[in-house]
């Protein structure tokens, strides 16, 4: 548990008569890759909400890097190197993709009180946010307005911005919804290439793409985790598929 | 802000900046042309757009650019005219204020601390205000706007609802600012400094942040970008502009009273900013002038003027999306977002 970079302990949510968060452990290893499954309703999303400090968990403890960070805003907490994308992409829709990458760098760079330099010529800005660009295999689209850009360009930009604030942890919530198969592969690949260099928590449906990347998975279900192991240990669990089954929905 | 940003080349810059030096020119010729046409009034019509077109430029910053609908930016106008108005005042009766001597007819005294003190009370008005968003920061701007104002009706040492006269507008050394030519330049030129600043300002990377935080607060904070300083400093920017042109105002009226602050006055800015175009650099200038235009020119027919302004700026702005600065996109042949 040493080497956890992600310790997440005990942590409880709950909106009215609904557990969305109940009594979750977790944590994730520096450079590993951990797929959160689960029925929708599960609590995915609220859960990457409390680890962003969008959520206040009513109770329980979130430790990055050794320190607690539950008092923390969510832009303090991006500052210490946790970065998020977004299921339903939220973008800066009037400016380019580029644009959209270069604030990202801009905000990496310390304070933004600088009142009179143009921003739209700063190289230091452009070229990085090309860089992330091209990562995220988007490098041709750069100077198109994200309101043009296709929803699968929204998922690979998403993960540009994340990248350009140099994460340590990424929390992906569903990258791959919406995707065709080979903006899925797409995006299967550059993750792929990030491993071991960023720590990953993958919330996704798409359980091809969950075996193929993940070195460990853990079930939620009703805000729980009641599984959590390698790949082939989760396969092999019953009580999993029961869940699966019961639910319908995988 | 549309302008600059999609005309990148260097061949359309230099248009660009070939426009603004012919519209520069017009203007600064203005009070020829209306001594010539006989119409001597129109340099005073003029002077009282480009200060008003400061007051809704520094209010476009707030609500056109950082998405802050602030509907109290006539309390920092009126506060501006009240610091020139206040001055004016302990300078000819030579009364200190709390055993300071405060007064000054200088124009070059009084406008740095009108500046100033407009900044100083948009910075702890907004710093509450900021606290809320939506709705309530509209209703909490406005209720603070309303308080000054009737502050300031109350307050009979400086002419409480009567205001203040200001017998001699400030002076600056070599130039005679009593005549009215002569002040419009002035206010020209202060026009021409404080818009840009703003062109600078804008595409900043701190006009950057703005920008952000109007499209999306969540994507900024998913970014690491705290907001609430940058809005805060963006509010106290806009309240310093509003302050400048409300200093201008009071020497050019050479009269200063509650009714600067009162809640029309900021609903006038606002409707300057939204009919030449919130977000566009020159929109507020070009909402100023139609605005004020119209409104003197219908004024002059009909008593009833108001019955005509409505519906026309409702038309407007329903039919060209985005104001003036729309409009002027249309006839190029673009297309509006």
């Amino acid at each position: 548990m040493s080497e956890s970079l992600l310790r997440v302990s005990r942590l409880f949510k709950r909106f009215g008569g609904v557990n969305a968060t109940d009594d979750l452990s977790l944590d994730v290893r520096a450079g590993e890759i951990h797929a959160l499954i689960g029925p929708n309703g599960a609590g995915k999303t609220t859960f990457i909400g409390q680890l962003m400090g969008e959520v206040r968990p009513d109770a329980g403890d979130i430790h990055f890097d050794g320190a607690s960070i539950n008092g923390l805003s969510t832009a303090a907490r991006v500052r210490r190197g946790i970065a998020r994308t977004f299921q339903i992409t939220e973008l800066l829709t009037e400016d380019t993709a580029l644009d959209n990458v270069a604030l990202a760098v801009q905000a990496g760079q310390g304070h933004s009180f600088r009142f009179l330099g143009n921003a739209g010529a700063d190289r230091s800005l452009l070229a990085p946010a090309r860089e992330y660009l091209t990562a995220a295999g988007l490098a041709e689209r750069a100077d198109v307005r994200v309101s043009e850009l296709s929803h699968g360009e929204r998922k690979q930009l998403e993960l540009a911005i994340a990248l350009a604030s140099k994460p340590r942890l990424l929390l992906l919530d569903e990258p791959m919804a919406g995707l065709g198969a080979a903006e899925s592969r797409r995006m299967v690949d550059t993750l792929s290439s990030l491993k071991g260099s960023i720590a990953m928590l993958l919330v996704e449906h798409d359980m091809d793409v969950v075996f193929a990347l993940a070195d460990r998975i853990s079930v939620l279900v009703y805000g729980r985790v009641i599984a959590s192991g390698s790949p082939v240990e989760i396969q092999a669990d019953t009580q999993v598929r029961a869940a699966y089954l019961g639910e319908g929905d995988a | 802000m549309a302008d600059l940003k999609t005309t990148r080349g260097p061949a359309s810059a230099s248009r660009t900046y070939a426009v603004i030096a012919i519209v520069l020119a017009m203007l600064a010729a203005l009070p020829f042309i209306a001594d010539a046409i006989g119409q001597p009034a129109l340099t005073s019509l003029a002077t009282r757009i480009t200060i008003l077109a400061i007051g809704a430029a520094s209010l476009n910053l707030a609500l056109g650019y950082c998405g802050l609908v602030s509907f109290g930016h006539a309390a920092w106008y009126g506060v501006g005219a009240y610091v020139v108005g206040i001055m004016y005042r302990h300078y000819v009766t030579g009364d200190p204020l709390l055993g300071l001597s405060i007064g000054s007819d200088q124009l070059l005294v009084t406008l740095p601390l009108a500046i100033l003190i407009s900044g100083l009370f948009a910075l702890v008005l907004g710093a509450l205000s900021l606290r809320t968003s939506g709705v309530q920061f509209i209703m909490i701007t406005l209720a603070f706007a309303q308080m000054l104002f009737f502050f300031f009706v109350a307050l009979k040492a400086y002419g409480g609802d009567d205001g203040l006269i200001v017998r001699r507008r400030n002076a600056l050394p070599f130039i005679d600012t009593r005549d009215g030519p002569t002040y419009y330049w002035v206010c020209l030129f202060f026009a021409v400094a404080w818009f840009a600043l703003m062109s600078r300002i804008v595409t900043s990377r701190f006009g950057r942040v703005l920008e952000g935080i109007r499209q999306s607060e969540r994507r900024m904070a998913a970014i690491g970008v705290s907001t609430y300083p940058y809005k805060l400093a963006c509010f106290v920017i806009s309240g310093m502009g509003a302050g400048l042109a409300g200093a201008l105002m009071a020497n050019h009226a050479r009269f200063v009273s509650p009714d600067m602050m009162h809640w029309t006055q900021s609903g006038e800015f606002m409707i300057m900013v939204i009919l030449g175009g919130a977000g566009t650099l020159f929109g507020a200038a070009a909402g100023a002038a139609v605005l004020i235009g119209l409104e003197t020119q219908l004024a002059a027919w009909t008593e009833h003027w108001q019955v005509i302004l409505g519906p026309l700026l409702v038309l407007m702005i329903i039919f060209t999306r985005g104001g003036l600065s729309g409009l002027v996109r249309l006839l190029r042949g673009g297309r509006n977002e």
